[in-house]
């Protein structure tokens, strides 16, 4: 799921270089036709090396792309030029269908917001263990602040395999032994979501002011203390706002798991899709079910985080 | 400041801190009430009935370990050897494991921890418990007869035409057709070459430096050749789904990247002054982003087939709506100077993008690209299972099997380092192509 991550700053003004010093020295000490002959000289060289590492890089991309596209297209079941021709054959199947039953339509939505509730409510809670786990493993590998700094590399490591599983993995593997419902994929995104939200917290947490933590530990507190009392004022703006935005991108991750078995409107969606045409009406609801519950909440939570955001800087 | 604005700075603190204490015991609250709801939504207190610890045990010990079926059967007598029953895991006729003796009629079978069994004439085995004695059994041609009585241990599961005997030294089960022993190793089975491969059970020496081991080819190559198709783990397939899963990913970002950056152009403010087109360019962008990449995936799916070229194109149009949202909003931050700067060189339209709008925003747009490719390996891995194409779908055919664990287990190794990797390269680009650049 893509997670939309804070801008790195690009440090301009340290892009200048040495070449560039040179240069302005050379300027400056030299005042015959020679020198800034010699000068352009040197800059067109320096632009002229610059466009070829430009054009090479440039090349390598669109033979990767081109070569990529040439094997993607030859391990494809279906070619790029015959499915962009049917590429609207399902939705219009399914639009004109749901067209031709729409007054049913608001009432298949109604049968279906248990499951919507459901995947909601999958979503709220792995994201608020998640969070919590993630939390913690964050405090615990952080330079600075870490309970048992020896560890660091360790709970690292711990966050970066949680990272890299893939839901679906976990989430089929538990099915397995659990049977099917919500607390699969309950777990699965729970875990993968303490790894991504350990990697954001922690990077937040390392440009906290370290003088509150000195502070309270001077005065006794505990670990506990000083994270709870002098880390999560500083950072739970931040820290609440990609709480929120893992909150969105986990709607959709449990639909997604939901179609591969894991209860909620995943479910119902892969079910009426096996059902085929006749019954895409069904479907129609699901899918508009989802878009809007998508939309609803990708609005309110980029709402409430520009606010979170925004009161930061005052 | 006079005593009645102190008491007026008092109360006002007061209730602040009131009110804040409210905050930190409500939210905890809330939330301990919303998980007793989920508690009994999600049928918690039903979990332990639903759920099988024998499949957890079935996972957990065979992602680390497998059997060897030795397999007699009942019309012809004779003694098949497999590992894990496959076809493919045969010994070559005429061998055997060294853990068997004896000759056809009378071959005698070692299991772990002192068990043994003996395959007897006539359909009838001796299996040596130690702990417990002999069990013997015998089929005679309509019923599988046993010494063990009316009330067979409970780890005995025994009935007119079966028996199951399962001991921490093997397993073995008669029915009418054959009897069959199971007995148990740790670690992978013939992870490197099969049992018809003549590089089975060479040493990495013997292959790279002894004679050569198959006349027709050499060592190096044969060696390779066996490992790349080996049937049991198809090395050479994995191989090629990882790749396909890294290629949706590569294609699914960057052709998303291409298509959105002009795009984003017409969505931001400072270049698209007609609002009409900027408010359309944006909905477009919600739209794409709303309609998720499981509905995009099931869509593309349909008119495409499974492949990798669909899973490419699924992660295109969701991430072109994410990218356009994102990119549009770093042109609105550009700074106006360099442009300025660049128009009074009197530089065309087209120029002051070039070289007044491009340079500042490629630097944060190329790392959001790289941090996405990153993340989208895992969803290719996703989308593969969804609609068919590489790893993806490799594990969850191999899940659904319920038996070939250790092949879930290799394969989870795999997409972890593959998602490590990609972490990596994109950190490294990251760093190569923007701090780097110009020096």
């Amino acid at each position: 799921m893509p997670v939309v991550r804070p801008f790195p700053v690009a440090r301009w003004g340290r892009q200048t270089g040495k070449r560039g010093v040179a240069l302005m020295a050379e300027i400056s000490a030299g005042h015959g036709p020679m020198n800034v002959d010699r000068v352009q000289a040197g800059y067109m060289e320096m632009v002229q090396r610059k466009r070829l590492y430009g054009g090479l890089t440039l090349l390598i991309f669109v033979v990767l792309m081109v070569s990529g596209f040439l094997v993607a297209e030859d391990r494809n079941a279906g070619g790029f030029r015959n499915g962009i021709d049917n590429i609207g054959d399902y939705p219009a199947a399914v639009f004109s269908e749901a067209w031709e039953k729409l007054y049913d339509l608001p009432g298949l939505m109604v049968k279906y917001i248990p499951a919507l509730i459901e995947t909601i409510n999958i979503a709220a809670v792995s994201t608020l263990t998640g969070v919590l786990a993630g939390f913690l493993l964050a405090m615990l590998g952080t330079r600075g602040l870490a309970k048992w700094p020896r560890l660091i590399p360790l709970f690292r490591r711990i966050t970066d395999v949680m990272r890299a599983v893939p839901e679906i993995v976990i989430a089929l593997m538990l099915i397995f032994v659990l049977g099917g419902g919500p607390v699969p994929a309950v777990i699965a995104i729970a875990i993968h979501t303490g790894g991504a939200i350990g990697k954001l917290f922690s990077e937040v947490a390392e440009n906290a002011d370290l003088k509150p933590v000195e502070g309270l530990q001077s005065v006794g507190a505990s670990w506990t203390q000083r994270i709870l009392l002098g880390v999560v004022p500083q950072v739970a703006p931040n820290f609440l706002s990609y709480a929120l935005l893992r909150f969105e991108i986990n709607i959709r991750a449990s639909a997604i798991l939901g179609f591969v078995g894991a209860g909620g409107i995943g479910y119902e969606l892969k079910n009426s899709m096996s059902w085929g045409p006749g019954r895409f009406d069904e479907a129609a609801a699901i899918f508009a079910l989802l878009f809007a519950t998508i939309i609803l909440f990708d609005q309110v939570s980029s709402r409430y985080r520009n606010q979170l955001t925004e009161g930061q800087g005052q | 400041m006079s005593m009645m604005e102190l008491n007026a700075r008092h109360i006002e603190a007061q209730e602040l801190i009131s009110r804040k204490r409210l905050t930190a015991y409500a939210v905890p609250a809330v939330i301990l009430v919303y998980f007793t709801y989920i508690f009994f939504a999600f049928d918690i207190a039903g979990l332990a009935s639903r759920a099988q610890p024998a499949n957890a045990m079935t996972l957990a010990s065979d992602m680390f370990s497998y059997k060897v079926h030795v397999t007699r059967s009942h019309r012809t007598g004779e003694i098949d050897y497999a590992v894990e029953g496959e076809r493919k895991g045969r010994y070559p006729e005429g061998t055997r494991p060294d853990w068997v003796s004896g000759t056809g009629a009378f071959t005698v079978v070692e299991l772990n921890r002192d068990h043994e069994v003996r395959l007897l004439p006539e359909n009838a085995m001796e299996f040596d418990v130690p702990g417990h004695g002999m069990i013997t059994a015998r089929f005679d041609g309509s019923k599988v007869i046993t010494n063990l009585g009316d009330m067979p241990p409970d780890w005995v599961n025994a009935s007119r035409t079966r028996v199951a005997i399962t001991t921490p030294g093997g397993r073995v089960t008669m029915t009418r057709s054959k009897t069959e022993i199971f007995r148990y190793f740790t670690g992978w089975e013939l992870f490197f070459f099969t049992l018809d491969s003549p590089y089975h059970g060479q040493s990495l020496a013997t292959i790279l430096l002894g004679d050569r081991i198959d006349p027709a080819r050499g060592n190096l190559e044969g060696a390779w050749q066996d490992f790349w198709s080996n049937p049991m783990w198809r090395h050479g397939d994995v191989v090629w789904a990882i790749g396909e899963t890294i290629l949706m990913a590569f294609l699914g970002t960057f052709g998303a990247a291409m298509v959105a950056l002009p795009l984003a152009f017409l969505a931001a403010k400072r270049f698209a002054p007609v609002m009409a087109v900027r408010f359309a360019m944006r909905r477009v962008f919600d739209f794409v982003r709303g309609v998720d990449a499981l509905i995009w995936t099931i869509v593309l799916s349909r008119a495409f087939g499974p492949g990798p070229m669909t899973g490419a194109l699924a992660i295109l149009v969701t991430d072109t709506g994410t990218f356009g949202k994102i990119f549009s909003e770093a042109l609105e931050n550009v700074d106006e100077k360099q442009i300025e700067g660049v128009s009074s060189t009197g530089a065309k339209p087209l120029q002051r993008y070039r070289f007044g709008v491009i340079p500042q925003v490629v630097p944060v747009l190329l790392s959001q690209v790289l941090y996405f490719l990153e993340s989208n390996t895992r969803s290719a891995t996703i989308i593969g299972a969804i609609t068919g194409g590489g790893i993806g779908l490799l594990i969850t055919q191999a899940i659904q099997t319920q038996k070939d664990w250790e092949e879930v287990a290799y394969y989870i190794v795999l997409i972890i380092l593959m998602v490590i990797f990609m972490d990596w390269l994109s950190g490294v680009l990251r760093r190569r192509l923007i701090r780097g650049e110009g020096q």
